[in-house]
């Protein structure tokens, strides 16, 4: 673990700082001859790219073509600790509950209902979802409320995609998740934590915007259970619970929809939870955050990015008070 | 009833010391060998917190214990269970002074003031510390044995802030089962105290009424 970690300048991504993508193949390959060449030590294969991803878990191989524009220099976090320090409250509080007992979850067959302020109102199955549209590779930023972060490769394809499909109507303003709650495979439904189901939800150009993915796998393989499977929504410049996991139902509506944080406690948990360094959590700053994986004992927590570091959201709230709309 | 001779006694305080540490051992090992899982560092704090709250249970159950059982070498023990939470409280604290805060004491004021999560657990260690200080033979010499006791009553109130503090840091989340747990153990403890203390009285008050009784009968040679 780094005793000092120099700032490496890669922590704002710029559209003018993103590796070229043959140039960020060669690398990818350059490195995958090294991990190659090292036969058997297995940490370097995690970052060789696309189809090495899928060795480091046991899941089902999902392909899946690397987007250029999505990709951060930071260091990927390792799947052992994306795959097993997860807040998923139907399997349980503790973080490492939802990769113990999310066993029991049953991601096939699944369908989504996508309803409300649609002209054609669709369910769809997982097998149709996934042909949707071209499967990519992002690797995204995750920022917890909790103040640690992230940094894992996506797949899926922009939300925007099904949005398009389903044909929304003048009315629809709001795009609402719904995550699925059947307490025979979910044990932590009975606890009274949240409202069950889990509802999160967008204001249709967040949900329209390019970054809003909708993602079927990671590391190169399908989403593990407790990670969100089969379909989850991934929204990297908002606190990862805006990012409802198992979708079974999408609707689109005329008022903002009541979300599961914000019903529990509104005045930490708003409807928007960009991150946003300026913005306290009643309970804890969100100035710093700490990588997990990577940020060791002595290394001073790093500073939180307004949006994560996503900048190209920020004209989504042009001329709104983000202290206010939280 | 059981009486242990000095040399059990020596085997049973050694025992015990060890069984303390080893939460700290645990962590020790785990922090060496990568078993703290992704998050280390919350995993210390977490666990230290956890511990202190163990250990003033385990100190405030001494009293009633000892006045259930009649065994009264017990409370030879408590000035090490006391000591024992306040050692988890220290390295919990220093986890959030170091690892959270990096040693910049004006953040950490900043913290304590603004959240009152962290107010209620700062005074709480803050309480803990004059107590740590006071434990020693020379200390309730110097003190006196009242004043001792009168300023080691202190401990009820950390307690109650100690399960403030973590009943506010799991608001957040609704998630209050161990809170619920720990609260009803320390109200418990201290309601047994309510109580030996309200019969003990309404006891002395009897036999201050049957001192009186037994002078008016008495006949008062002339």
């Amino acid at each position: 673990m780094p005793l000092y970690r120099r700032p490496n300048g890669f922590d704002l991504p710029f559209a003018s700082e993103i590796t070229p993508q043959e140039i960020f193949e060669s690398r990818r390959s350059f490195i995958k001859q090294i991990a190659i060449g090292a036969a058997g030590a297995g940490s370097l294969l995690q970052w060789t790219g696309g189809e090495a991803w899928a060795q480091t878990g046991d899941g089902q191989k999902l392909a899946a073509k690397a987007n250029p524009a999505y990709v951060v220099t930071d260091k990927a976090t390792s799947f052992k600790d994306a795959t097993t320090y997860n807040n998923f409250y139907e399997f349980g509080t503790d973080k490492s509950d939802p990769a113990e007992n999310a066993g029991s979850l049953k991601t096939r067959p699944w369908t989504i209902a996508i309803e409300g302020e649609v002209k054609k109102p669709l369910t769809l199955d997982i097998d149709s979802l996934l042909k949707l549209a071209p499967m990519e590779e992002r690797i995204y930023r995750l920022r917890c409320v909790e103040g640690w972060s992230m940094v894992i490769p996506w797949i899926g394809y922009s939300l925007s995609a099904l949005i398009k499909k389903v044909e929304p109507t003048s009315n629809a303003r709001y795009v609402e998740f719904t995550t699925l709650a059947d307490n025979r495979q979910m044990p932590g439904l009975r606890a009274p934590v949240l409202e069950w189901p889990y509802v999160e939800g967008l204001r249709m150009d967040e949900a329209m915007h390019p970054l809003a993915l909708l993602s079927f796998g990671m590391y190169g393989q399908v989403l593990p259970n407790q990670s969100g499977a089969p379909v989850r929504m991934v929204l990297p410049w908002k606190y990862g619970f805006k990012s409802a996991k198992s979708i079974v139902k999408i609707r689109f509506l005329k008022d903002q929809p009541r979300t599961a944080w914000n019903i529990a406690a509104a005045r930490e948990y708003g409807f928007y939870s960009n991150v946003n360094p300026d913005v306290d959590h009643p309970r804890w700053s969100q100035a710093t955050e700490r990588r997990i994986g990577e940020d060791g004992f002595f290394t001073k927590k790093r500073k939180t990015l307004m949006f994560n570091g996503y900048n190209e959201v920020a004209s989504l709230y042009s001329g709104m008070d983000l202290k206010k709309y939280f | 009833m059981f009486n242990p001779t000095p040399r059990q006694f020596k085997v049973i305080r050694a025992l015990l010391f060890v069984s303390a540490l080893l939460p700290a051992l645990r962590l020790l090992v785990a922090g060496f060998t990568g078993g703290l899982g992704a998050n280390p560092i919350e995993f210390i704090t977490r666990s230290s917190g956890d511990w202190t709250l163990y250990f003033l249970c385990i100190a405030l159950a001494v009293t009633p214990l000892r006045r259930l059982s009649g065994w009264n070498w017990l409370i030879k023990l408590r000035r090490m269970l006391g000591l024992f939470a306040f050692f988890y409280a220290s390295l919990h604290f220093t986890t959030f002074l170091w690892f959270d805060h990096f040693f910049d004491l004006g953040e950490m004021f900043k913290d304590v003031v603004k959240r009152p999560f962290i107010t209620v657990g700062f005074i709480a260690f803050v309480l803990l510390l004059p107590l740590a200080l006071t434990s020693t033979n020379g200390m309730i010499r110097r003190l006196g044995g009242k004043r001792w006791q009168w300023l080691h009553r202190s401990v009820y109130a950390v307690a109650l802030l100690g399960i403030l503090h973590f009943w506010w840091m799991r608001a957040g989340k609704h998630n209050f089962e161990k809170p619920i747990l720990f609260g009803t153990i320390i109200a418990g403890l201290l309601l047994v105290r309510v109580y030996f203390a309200w019969r003990n009285r309404s006891a002395g008050v009897s036999q201050a009424r049957a001192k009186v009784q037994k002078r008016q009968v008495t006949p008062t040679p002339t």
